[in-house]
């Protein structure tokens, strides 16, 4: 009670200072205390709906702000005039994202992902090889590998293979480090089990040892999925041909065209949630056994 | 530590090597068609001296990185334009101002989600769903619409990398905030604990371990922030910005100087938060 109050009092004081304030309050505060009631009951609707209301209350308060006070859409645009832009231009949207997205970051996402699997594989059998590669591994994982897209541009050039490059060398790290903690995540007594059947090394990996490893790899292929989204969008900033969510980024930025850059930004938004999301279904069908899938 | 050094030293040198061999691979072009140019052979010692010792290598071997890098320390004035230092600050500056505000925001938001349920609801799901997104690609803009607004320096870059690491920094406290299990609760409850009590001598405690692992990520990620939040701006001062002028201009050795310059300073601000997280957590006896 005391919070409605307060609220009400806020809401009331931005009337009386300015009416349109006085409304983004309201609409606020009036959403907030649907969700905080909403937040009390029990119920799976729940979880969903609250969210969604959130959500889309930015988009109203954003929405409003934008008109009420006249904002210059040349610093924030009104979501109806990226949806308008969103709905304009959808051929150009899509050779973009074909461009940046199925040619540059999901082919290096393919490679660069396969090219760890393979290398953690072969290491695994060597222990030292395991001790000198995981730190320098996970020390690389750290470093800011976007830098080295200047370089893939002058070495592969402006079109799609250098932004395949970047994104290679950005998620091999990762998924190399997972993979390889993958392969030690069994236990001896299963090894000791695969041994009394006497299963040769090929069986034993292939029927224990990398089932056992997928939970860790697709941990390090979802890492992997917005890395290549950042990649091969930021390696388009250093050059690139006239199409691409990075060069129209960059392109309308000069031109102040700043709905275009919003409706990029939420096909990215997009793209970068669906990948991620098709990702984790492939793990929920290939690692329906493991403990971290099961139902609740 | 002392057992992985010599294979970890083995895999570094085998590095170093792998990159000779590649540099004088691929700057052989260049050396051969010098030669024809001349008219003369290209002997094998030719080819490697030549091949090592370019002006704008396609790719520069170690020792002219590590040449270029010592230029850039100490080969002049720290205020000079072509000082590595100089640029590194700018970078740095703008990495720690973000991340500061980041992860301040970052822990308040996460203590509210942890003690308000309409926002934990709200809010959490929104916070999880941003990690998918390339954030990165609205820096740019931010960048710019920022200048358009008058605000120019150290503050734009600073909000991106703020922008960046936030998100981590929210997710991994909530995690840390609710670790401890409902035993230890109601021993809190038993002793009448107020709210206050329960966060600073369980909640907060128990949550550093989380917190310190975010941390690690999201300082990182501030500073890809700021490097690509220094592309927009022309080239004028940082390290994204001597990345940006050296690919204009085919500098390369300045470009993997730079490249190196970074990594130096992220792998830096990496191992002084761990060194903060083993001392906190040495002093608060909860060493792994």
């Amino acid at each position: 009670m005391m919070g409605l109050a307060i609220m009400a009092a806020v809401a009331a004081a931005g009337f009386v200072a300015d009416w349109r304030l006085g409304l983004v309050l309201a609409v606020w505060f009036g959403a907030w205390t649907l969700n905080a009631g909403l937040a009390e009951g029990r119920g799976s609707w729940v979880r969903r709906v609250v969210p969604l209301i959130f959500g889309i209350t930015l988009l109203v308060l954003w929405e409003m702000t934008v008109d009420l006070f006249g904002v210059n859409p040349v610093i924030l645009p009104a979501p109806s005039a990226i949806w308008a832009q969103l709905i304009s231009s959808l051929p150009t949207l899509w050779a973009d994202f074909v461009q940046t997205f199925v040619k540059g970051a999901l082919t290096g996402y393919v490679l660069g992902c396969g090219a760890a699997i393979g290398t953690a594989i072969l290491i695994d059998r060597s222990p030292f090889l395991q001790r000198g590669l995981l730190p320098v591994g996970n020390f690389v994982a750290a470093l800011p590998i976007v830098g080295i897209a200047p370089i893939m541009v002058m070495w592969f050039g402006f079109d799609w293979h250098s932004k395949a490059a970047v994104v290679v060398v950005m998620v091999f790290f990762p998924v190399l480090v997972n993979m390889v903690a993958g392969l030690k995540a069994t236990e001896p007594m299963q090894r000791d089990l695969m041994a009394t059947y006497s299963a040769s090394y090929w069986q034993t990996l292939m029927k224990l040892r990398l089932p056992a490893a997928l939970p860790f790899l697709f941990n390090g292929l979802k890492i992997a999925t917005t890395l290549a989204l950042i990649g091969a969008i930021v390696a388009e900033f250093f050059g690139s041909p006239i199409v691409g969510m990075g060069f129209r980024i960059t392109a309308e930025i000069g031109r102040l065209g700043l709905p275009m850059i919003w409706a990029e930004i939420a096909v990215a938004a997009l793209a970068g949630s669906a990948f991620y999301g098709l990702v984790a279904l492939i793990e929920k069908r290939m690692t329906f056994w493991h403990p971290s899938q099961r139902r609740q | 530590m002392l057992r992985n050094l010599v294979p970890v030293l083995t895999v570094v040198l085998a590095i170093v090597g792998l990159w000779y061999l590649a540099a004088i691979w691929m700057n052989a072009t260049w050396v051969y068609d010098q030669a024809a140019r001349e008219g003369r052979e290209v002997m094998l010692v030719d080819l490697v001296t030549e091949t090592l010792h370019q002006e704008r290598p396609v790719l520069p071997a170690p020792h002219q990185v590590a040449k270029g890098l010592y230029d850039g320390f100490f080969g002049q004035k720290v205020t000079s334009k072509r000082s590595l230092v100089y640029h590194g600050w700018v970078t740095l500056s703008a990495t720690l101002l973000g991340f500061v505000m980041g992860s301040g925001l970052g822990i308040l938001l996460a203590v509210g989600i942890v003690y308000n349920r309409a926002m934990d609801m709200s809010v959490m799901p929104w916070a999880i769903a941003s990690q998918t997104i390339p954030i990165l690609a609205i820096a740019p803009m931010i960048i710019v619409v920022l200048n358009s607004m008058g605000v120019q320096g150290i503050v734009p870059k600073a909000i991106i990398s703020a922008y960046l690491s936030f998100f981590p920094v929210v997710v991994g406290m909530v995690k840390g905030l609710r670790a401890p299990d409902g035993m230890q609760l109601d021993l809190l409850r038993t002793y009448n604990a107020s709210g206050a009590q329960t966060f600073a001598k369980l909640r907060l405690p128990s949550s550093m371990p989380y917190l310190f692992a975010s941390l690690k990520v999201g300082v990182a990620a501030s500073l890809v922030g700021t490097i690509v939040g220094e592309l927009p701006t022309g080239a004028v001062a940082g390290l994204g910005s001597r990345l940006l002028s050296g690919s204009y201009y085919g500098q390369t050795v300045q470009i993997w100087a730079a490249l190196f310059a970074a990594a130096l300073l992220a792998a830096s601000l990496v191992a002084i938060i761990g060194l903060a997280e083993r001392i906190v957590l040495q002093r608060m006896g909860l060493v792994r």
